[in-house]
């Protein structure tokens, strides 16, 4: 029964050699999907290219549905498996500031590693910016304490939220990724740019 | 020979069995920002010892004695780049190379991929998680942090899209 490190007492070599394995899965996965090249992600906000769409609603929708199942069967408990906390003001402003830097940059922290493993020098900067966004956070962190720590809420599902069992929310979630992937390639035909799908 | 991206879909299902096996053995999520905090915090306290005692934000990472980059999400981070990179050499996609529209020169594109980065590193400590750790990891738990906070990135980065769209189209 998982999550297996969380229930077994394992020596602490092999909890992160698993965090190294899975990191080697996730970043072969990112660059497969193309997220090594900011254009491609970019194309997103411009419509020539939803890659970014598909390959998240569905990566999101095969492990909330796969951990479902698990639990379901008995094989993992989900109530040892940590669920993000929600600060009202905190992901507003955080995820606004990162729409921010995400169509400047090109990239998120992690589609920039993918980038830059495979020899990308724009992911570079980005990544080194990124270094000092964290380094600017830690050092003026008691100026934003309390924003940050403002309208916290716990960590809420929103399945509990909205008053409706998982499979339901799982079952509406299917639905509206199945109608966004539809309206998504209407678009990459509307917005097509040869010119640049060619190139990345 | 560059071979052509995984489809979309196959690839999503790929990701979603990594985010999956990382609840299933780990009992967390994904993760990307997390990891950079940690090399900071770790570079912060090499360059300046005193200073990151001082700090009650620096000091908590220190506190069980051990070094802030031996952890799980630090380790993960570096899996990414090996694993990135056998990606990239399969497909025959290893280049060093400045990615960026014809429009504009390599300084400009440069300097907007370092204000990007800052940006969103930022905003992720903020927010607790970045694209990875908090959209994608919770909305795989049905967090609502997750679900807020991919409306948050993706609705911010659309209404930003037209000021930056001279970088890209």
């Amino acid at each position: 029964m998982g999550p297996i490190t969380v229930l077994n007492e394992l020596p602490q070599w092999l909890n992160l050699g698993i965090g190294f394995l899975i990191g080697i899965g996730f970043g072969f996965a990112l660059e497969q999907a193309g997220f090594s090249s900011s254009r491609k992600l970019a194309g997103m906000f411009y419509g020539y290219d939803t890659t970014v769409l598909k390959v998240f609603f569905t990566a999101a929708i095969v492990a909330l549905a796969g951990s479902q199942l698990l639990s379901y069967f008995g094989l993992l408990n989900l109530n040892m498996v940590y669920v993000n906390p929600y600060y009202i003001t905190a992901t507003l402003v955080g995820g606004v500031i990162m729409g921010a830097g995400f169509i400047m940059g090109g990239f998120c922290p992690g589609t920039g590693i993918s980038a830059l493993s495979i020899g990308k020098i724009d992911a570079l900067l980005f990544l080194f910016g990124g270094l000092a966004g964290a380094f600017v956070f830690a050092e003026t962190y008691p100026m934003i304490q309390t924003l940050a720590g403002a309208n916290y809420k716990g960590p809420v599902r929103i399945d509990e939220w909205m008053g409706v069992s998982p499979g339901v929310f799982t079952f509406l979630l299917i639905v509206a990724a199945i109608i966004m992937f539809w309206l998504a390639e209407m678009a990459e035909k509307k917005y097509a740019r040869p010119d640049i799908t060619s190139e990345i | 020979m560059k071979r052509k991206y995984m489809n979309p879909y196959l690839a999503g299902v790929l990701l979603g069995m990594v985010l999956l096996s990382a609840m299933f053995f780990s009992g967390r999520g994904l993760g990307a920002s997390g990891g950079l905090k940690y090399a900071v915090v770790a570079a912060v306290e090499a360059v300046d010892h005193e200073h990151a005692m001082e700090s009650s934000y620096y000091r908590k990472y220190f506190e069980n004695g051990e070094n802030p980059l031996k952890n799980w999400l630090a380790l993960e981070v570096l899996g990414m780049f090996l694993g990135g990179f056998i990606s990239g050499a399969l497909s025959g996609r290893l280049k060093f190379k400045i990615e960026k529209s014809p429009n504009i020169t390599n300084g400009k594109r440069l300097f907007f991929a370092f204000l990007g980065g800052l940006f969103f590193v930022y905003g992720a400590q903020l927010a607790r998680g970045c694209t990875s750790g908090a959209a994608l990891s919770g909305m795989a738990v049905l967090s609502v942090a997750g679900f807020m906070t991919m409306i948050g990135i993706f609705g911010s980065a659309y209404i930003f899209a037209w000021f930056f769209r001279k970088l890209w189209i």
